[in-house]
């Protein structure tokens, strides 16, 4: 199968399992370094996306479907993330607008236009504990997958390989942005929620295109 | 003024619809000031604007400010017949210092050209209430008035003052045209604002 919007309606529905599984490890890394409702938020927000999903037309594109993602999570999800989150997909939606597949070339164009959005709205940079920290790796590791030749499926799971450990990196740091920043030298030896929540997000893509 | 706290749920958190509405609610064509202070509603309110009409965009302002506080300086300019932004500019210095203000006679050797010593009469002197009526009174003059050395067409100066009743507020301009703000304000003060 291409991917199609079938496959971007099942990357959002395993996202939405995925979230709800690691709801708990979600609200401990962020218990630990932030308020502790990431992980409740994301799922509130993934679970009202499910609800939705059902009622796109028959016709409905990819950038139907992360559309639809963008505004229920901007309404949902009720911290941080959901502006975050939803501006990315927004995004990332307009920059595949009009396309039924998309091929290497339009995941590469995706990606890169959902991480500028992190980037504008949170205005955080690399390097300052935050979601950016998985997406930016994720988009350079998609764009020299691409340059080397590399086909969807394996641009995916360069992006989701990168992006895990992008979030692994997060842990050493002093974060920059956000709630964390607050706390100086303790945010030391803490991944960052943003940034796992993030890789969890890529990796259920890889792994619903290589099944798909 | 519209509180659009919380999920949609009542939850702790921010709502892009309540957002949305709150904007749509409080905008009636002269602009809307946004006063937010935390992470998450500061993202949600800016996200709100990404999809506002350009036209009304124009016209939103976004001010990070303590919430009490901003929102009492803001309401009170705004009620004042302030535009948007002067409502903006109130809503700001209530989250910092006040600011650096060369009109205010800097010591006993500067003249005042109009001045009068009141003592407060009622209950809880200016507390709120008062306050903003004392100082929406004050920015309808053109002249500077002052009351112990503060601005008093500044809602949080008087505010900071802290008079309660028995104190004594000593109101005064060094404008040409400064009495008759001077005595207005002097009676409002003697009047006890109507509380006992």
């Amino acid at each position: 199968m291409n991917l199609n919007a079938t496959w971007a309606k099942a990357w959002i529905r395993s996202s939405a399992q995925v979230m709800s599984q690691h709801r708990v490890e979600l609200i401990n890394l962020d218990r630990d370094i932030g308020d502790g409702d990431h992980g409740e938020n994301m799922d509130r927000g993934f679970q009202a996306v499910l609800l939705k999903l059902d009622d796109l037309p028959p016709e409905a594109s990819p950038a139907d479907v992360f559309k639809l993602v963008a505004t229920t999570l901007i309404s949902t999800v009720g911290g941080a993330a959901g502006p975050l989150y939803g501006t990315a997909f927004l995004k990332g939606a307009a920059a595949v607008a009009g396309s039924a597949e998309l091929d290497g070339t339009a995941l590469v164009a995706f990606l890169t236009a959902a991480r500028d959005g992190v980037v504008l709205r949170g205005k955080a940079e690399s390097g300052d504990k935050t979601m950016v920290d998985a997406w930016t790796p994720a988009v350079d590791a998609a764009e020299a997958a691409l340059a080397g030749g590399a086909h969807d499926r394996a641009i995916l799971s360069a992006a989701a390989v990168a992006a895990e450990a992008g979030a692994l990196a997060t842990e050493p740091w002093i974060a920059r942005k956000g709630r964390a920043s607050y706390l100086g030298e303790r945010a030391i030896g803490h991944r960052d929620p943003g940034a796992q929540s993030s890789a969890l997000l890529l990796r259920a893509a890889a792994d619903t295109a290589a099944t798909a | 003024m519209i509180a659009a706290g919380g999920t949609d749920d009542g939850g702790i958190g921010t709502s892009f619809t309540k957002v949305l509405g709150g904007i749509e609610q409080a905008d009636l064509d002269d602009g809307v000031v946004l006063l937010c202070d935390l992470g998450s509603a500061i993202l949600t309110s800016e996200t709100v604007l990404d999809f506002l009409a350009d036209d009304v965009r124009a016209r939103v302002r976004i001010v990070d400010a303590p919430l009490v506080e901003g929102g009492i300086a803001a309401a009170v300019a705004a009620e004042a017949g302030g535009d948007l932004e002067s409502v903006v500019r109130a809503a700001r210095l209530a989250a910092g210092a006040e600011p650096a203000d060369p009109a205010v006679p800097s010591g006993p050797a500067a003249p005042s050209m109009a001045i009068r010593t009141v003592t407060l009469v009622n209950k809880d002197g200016l507390h709120a209430r008062p306050a903003a009526d004392f100082a929406k009174l004050a920015s309808t003059f053109t002249a500077r008035v002052t009351v112990n050395g503060k601005d008093a067409s500044s809602l949080l100066a008087v505010m900071s003052l802290g008079l309660t009743r028995g104190m004594t507020a000593e109101i005064s301009s060094t404008d040409e045209n400064g009495a008759d703000a001077v005595a207005a304000l002097a009676d409002l003060l003697q009047s006890g604002f109507g509380e006992k």
